[in-house]
């Protein structure tokens, strides 16, 4: 099996000369499945950079980014794009779900790109959305959901089918701590389940939840130098690798 | 306090036997603050003496005594929740006078005893997490309360540890080597630092 996502040697630029600005200064970070990674760090130490280039969202400067075994670092924006829509799942603060679309199709609506016969693409949907405790919305819009309901969905559609990464931008952000509770509850369920997740947060609450915390700093995993391994606590509090 | 109160709600349920009290209590709040039996007796026999609570006649002969509320224990139980819990005098933090030794005793690197100490402070929290993830508020909310309680003075402490740290920064001595001059070392550093520009 592919490990869902690993990273390595990756820095990114933006701009040149005076203008340049190191976001990434060489990370190493590896994401197995049934593992819950959280990212912690300042404004500015380069969370969301890490976010796009593991999602395909962005390339890297130098580096790879393996996504289930494709390094999406060497490809195109197109295939990139099948990468993402084929393996990656995204959660983000709020906007995640079509305004036009049902919270079942919101699910099937990567599945359907990606070429799946609408019949089996909503199977896989209802199956998803059973897992997140919300079969019985799925024929609701997303404005009839509550923000916790939207959420789920979210984590529905970033897990539907053979997807197994899913990478969460501050998902509690715009939730209260109970509804923030249940969802990152949900997230760690889903990852005890066999996905993986890289979860950004500024929430030490729910930074918790996680097998282990990356502390970015100035795009810098704290701790290490470039080339370090992405090295964080565990549970136990004991200094490990990412590839221990 | 907690434990004569705790005592007094229970008993504006029902009258009950001492070793009741004290399983109740424990029960109710999740296990956090265990008592023996003999802080029990000691409890109940302190309540007798300043008439809040009296035996139950039951008239059997060697059976454990019962306790109910005297009137004006029911007027004290009643009275708890109606008062607010006092904060203004916080207890010893052993912590803060740390710091705050830290920070005028010359030649402590101060940033690295708050960095030293946020890591276990949420070594701390990681493990209430884990036992929180064991528990379902809707089966057990009491206990998912108190041990939330615990996880958010976690969080709180090791907010206050970015603040701190944060603060030796702008306004602390210089440390070695580190120029007060150097105003990216002025910057918030803390990883927990909430994002302001989000």
């Amino acid at each position: 099996m592919n490990v869902p996502l690993e990273m390595k040697g990756v820095t990114q630029v933006h701009g040149r000369g005076a203008n340049e600005v190191h976001a990434l200064r060489g990370i190493d970070l590896t994401v197995r499945e049934g593992e819950l990674v959280a990212v912690m760090g300042p404004s500015g130490s380069g969370k969301s950079s890490l976010l796009n280039v593991a999602g395909g969202l962005d390339t890297p400067t130098s580096g790879s980014v393996h996504v289930a075994g494709t390094d999406i670092a060497r490809r195109g924006a197109r295939e990139r794009a099948a990468v993402r829509r084929r393996d990656v799942g995204f959660v983000f603060q709020d906007l995640n779900l079509v305004p036009a679309l049902t919270a079942l199709e919101n699910v099937a609506l990567p599945l359907e790109l990606d070429g799946m016969r609408p019949g089996a693409a909503r199977g896989d949907a209802e199956a998803a959305l059973a897992e997140v405790g919300l079969l019985e919305a799925a024929d609701r819009f997303p404005e009839d959901l509550s923000g916790g309901q939207q959420q789920r969905v979210a984590i529905a559609r970033a897990l539907v089918g053979p997807r197994r990464l899913v990478l969460a931008d501050e998902p509690t952000g715009a939730l209260d701590s109970v509804t923030g509770d249940a969802v990152i509850r949900l997230l760690r369920a889903r990852v005890d389940a066999g996905a993986a997740g890289l979860l950004v947060t500024h929430d030490a609450r729910y930074a918790a939840w996680a097998d282990r915390t990356v502390h970015l700093r100035d795009g810098l995993v704290e701790g290490g130098g470039p080339g370090s391994d992405g090295a964080g606590l565990d549970e136990s509090g004991e200094l490990q690798g990412a590839d221990a | 306090m907690s434990i004569r109160q705790g005592f007094l709600a229970l008993l504006s349920e029902q009258p009950m036997h001492g070793y009741q009290l004290r399983q109740e209590f424990e029960r109710r709040t999740g296990g956090a603050w265990p008592l023996n039996i003999g802080q029990a007796y000691t409890t109940l026999a302190r309540l007798q003496r300043d008439g809040l609570v009296e035996p139950v006649a039951d008239g059997t002969e060697g059976s454990p005594e019962q306790f109910r509320l005297t009137g004006t224990g029911a007027v004290q139980a009643e009275a708890w929740w109606v008062t607010s819990v006092g904060r203004e005098k916080p207890g010893r933090d052993e912590l803060a006078i740390k710091l705050a030794l830290a920070v005028t005793v010359p030649g402590v690197d101060v940033t690295a005893v708050v960095r030293r100490q946020r890591d276990e402070t949420l070594r701390a929290l990681r493990a209430l997490t884990k036992q929180k993830r064991g528990l379902d508020p809707a089966a057990d909310l009491a206990h998912s309360l108190v041990l939330e309680s615990q996880v958010f003075a976690a969080e709180a402490e090791a907010r206050w540890l970015d603040h701190v740290e944060a603060s030796v920064a702008a306004y602390g001595p210089a440390r070695a080597g580190t120029a007060g001059s150097d105003t990216t070392t002025n910057q918030p550093t803390g990883a927990l630092t909430k994002e302001m520009t989000r």
